[in-house]
């Protein structure tokens, strides 16, 4: 998008010449408007005057805090594990990879509330893992800080798992097996010539993730519950504000829409635009 | 023998089955058309592709039990893969670093190779910044770095243009001298495989059809994938004495052999008449012109009849004969321009 300013302009390659169809223009303002005036909304009922003051709030900052915390928490845990696991899909061969594949990716399309709750059955105090989990270390994961991650983490890391493997997928094999006639092990070929090979997939899986934690609400407050300082995250904020404060709402808001702007900036070359 | 491999690799439609024997510092290249199997039997040799069957020896020691990283070789492929997230110098030094050598000394080692190939000042370049000949030289020197005992090269000049190609033959040629271990490389430039190998193995449809020195394989083309390679017209028929029967047709040659033949003998060698000539004893046949084209500075015209073959003529012979395709001719070959010898 940014860069069809520098280029000159192609008529060629948008199609024969001559005056827009209405049929098309129509519903394309229309859905538009219906994408941008939002955010516009936002943009004008924004409290300005007030703004500094509201983002300096302690419960607001408390907010902004966590979410930043359990999200950079939830993509560290999604790169520790995720990465392999994209490795895993790319270069293994075994029965039931198919399988495998597909269940990892429902998350992607699993309403995240539902995800919570199956959250809550596993881990939970009286769930499979989370009984275990309790008598063994003692931890209970639900209504906490890292019951906030985990929930985060689950949503979000297919979007990184997907990133990495597509990247896996497009790598050129031979470069690993130049390495290998060099003498590297399984371990040195990843590390030092996959990983920086695949590097600029891994960062983009990596930003939607994050992204991704940033906005989790659904399978948070199911798994987590809404408890301020400990696991109300920002999109959770903002929800209960509406109801006492709307002006505290679009303040939270803006933050995030601001977080979203940033990260589309970052990703511009890679996907915003165009061919 | 330093190296010695059968190399067996079947696949559906496909088996590769080729013996090879590589001396130290010798080298020797695998001659053949695209999909006879030579890169396959490359890779073999490297643990990137598993044997279906036969074995790897080298210097002794089986090699085809080891993965490629535990394999005491050098690689240098097609189009380099030099790895585009390192300098030059770190592409070089990987090896070293592989095999244990600090990061210091691999830097060293990378260092003094990049020199011997005349890369001294390249060493911080990213390999998209080198030219063809560049990259070519340094994945030698990454190949060389290792110290391996069998050197790898496949199509290592393929990639270059004409000029390029010229240098760095030469170039290489210097390297595979200096180099001790086993070589063996994989062309199908029948050029590049002369002026580098000492040992020529022409493989096709994956299986071995002719091993020699590069004057035997020139001189004694065993098929028409080499004779075509080397520019011969070759037949084979049955000899009894000094004539060799090939289907109808009787050459005449100056060898006596007895038995299955091969007769091979220059396009330069036939010469056209319009009448049948007569005169001196030669071997003389009447051809349909098939068609002309150019080849360097004659004309290469390719002749059907009892014996198909090539015969290059002057332009100015095209001009006189007058050489439409259908065309009736008579060729002629003497006896002393053939080359008979055992099939």
């Amino acid at each position: 998008m940014t860069t069809t300013a520098a280029r000159p302009s192609r008529p060629q390659e948008r199609g024969p010449a001559g005056r827009l169809p209405w049929v098309l223009v129509l519903p394309a303002v229309i859905g538009m408007a219906f994408l941008v005036l939002p955010l516009a909304g936002l943009l004008l009922r924004a409290p300005w005057s007030t703004l500094a003051g509201r983002l300096a709030e302690p419960r607001v900052l408390e907010a902004l805090r966590l979410s930043l915390v359990t999200a950079t928490v939830a993509t560290l845990a999604c790169l520790l594990f995720g990465v392999p696991l994209a490795w895993l899909l790319a270069r293994a061969a075994f029965p039931g990879l198919r399988v495998v594949r597909a269940l990892v990716t429902v998350p992607l399309v699993l309403p995240p509330v539902v995800g919570g709750v199956a959250l809550l059955l596993v881990f939970g105090r009286r769930g499979l893992a989370g009984q275990w989990l309790e008598a063994a270390f003692g931890v209970s994961l639900p209504f906490t800080t890292a019951g906030v991650v985990a929930a985060e983490a689950f949503v979000a890391m297919p979007f990184l798992v997907i990133s990495v493997e597509g990247a896996l997928r497009a790598a050129d094999l031979r470069f690993e097996e130049a390495a290998a006639t060099l003498g590297a092990s399984r371990w040195t070929i990843f590390r030092r010539v996959t990983l920086p090979l695949v590097a600029p997939g891994v960062a983009a899986g990596t930003v939607l993730c994050w992204a991704r934690a940033l906005g989790e609400f659904g399978a948070t407050i199911t798994f987590a519950g809404n408890f301020p300082g400990r696991t109300q995250t920002m999109p959770l904020a903002v929800y209960l504000a509406l109801e006492t404060e709307p002006e505290a709402a679009i303040v939270l808001s803006l933050v995030l829409l601001a977080v979203s702007v940033i990260i589309l900036a970052g990703l511009r070359d890679r996907w915003v635009s165009g061919p | 023998m330093t190296l010695q491999a059968r190399l067996v690799v079947t696949r559906p439609r496909f088996r590769l089955d080729v013996t090879l024997e590589v001396a130290a510092g010798q080298v020797v290249a695998l001659l053949g058309p695209n999909g006879a199997g030579k890169s396959t039997a490359l890779r073999a040799l490297a643990g990137l592709t598993a044997l279906s069957e036969g074995h790897i020896t080298l210097d002794g020691r089986p090699l085809h039990t080891l993965p490629p990283e535990r394999r005491p070789i050098g690689m240098v492929f097609q189009d380099y893969l030099l790895f585009p997230h390192m300098s030059a110098l770190d592409n070089v030094a990987f090896g070293p670093r592989c095999h244990g050598a600090s990061t210091a000394e691999a830097r060293g080692t990378a260092a003094d190779w990049l020199r011997r190939v005349g890369l001294a000042e390249h060493v911080g370049t990213r390999p998209r910044q080198l030219s063809g000949g560049q990259a070519q030289r340094v994945a030698l020197a990454r190949a060389l770095a290792v110290g391996p005992r069998l050197l790898l090269l496949d199509e290592p000049l393929a990639a270059l243009d004409a000029h390029t190609r010229l240098e760095i033959r030469s170039r290489l040629r210097r390297h595979l001298a200096d180099f001790d271990g086993a070589t063996v490389l994989v062309t199908h430039d029948p050029l590049d495989a002369m002026v580098l190998a000492d040992m020529l193995v022409v493989v096709e449809d994956g299986a071995v059809v002719q091993r020699g020195t590069p004057a035997e394989v020139a001189r004694r083309p065993r098929t028409d994938y080499v004779a075509r390679l080397v520019g011969l017209n070759l037949y084979r028929g049955v000899a009894a004495g000094r004539k060799v029967k090939v289907g109808e047709t009787l050459l005449s040659v100056t060898e006596s052999l007895e038995g299955p033949a091969f007769v091979a003998f220059a396009p330069s060698a036939v010469a056209l008449y319009r009448t049948r000539p007569d005169g001196s004893p030669r071997n003389l046949w009447q051809a349909r012109v098939e068609g002309v084209e150019r080849h360097g500075d004659s004309v290469r015209v390719h002749l059907d009849g009892p014996i198909t073959a090539f015969a290059d003529v002057t332009p100015a012979a095209v001009a006189d004969l007058g050489l439409p395709p259908g065309q009736r001719i008579w060729a002629a070959v003497k006896a002393t321009e053939t080359h008979a010898y055992p099939a």
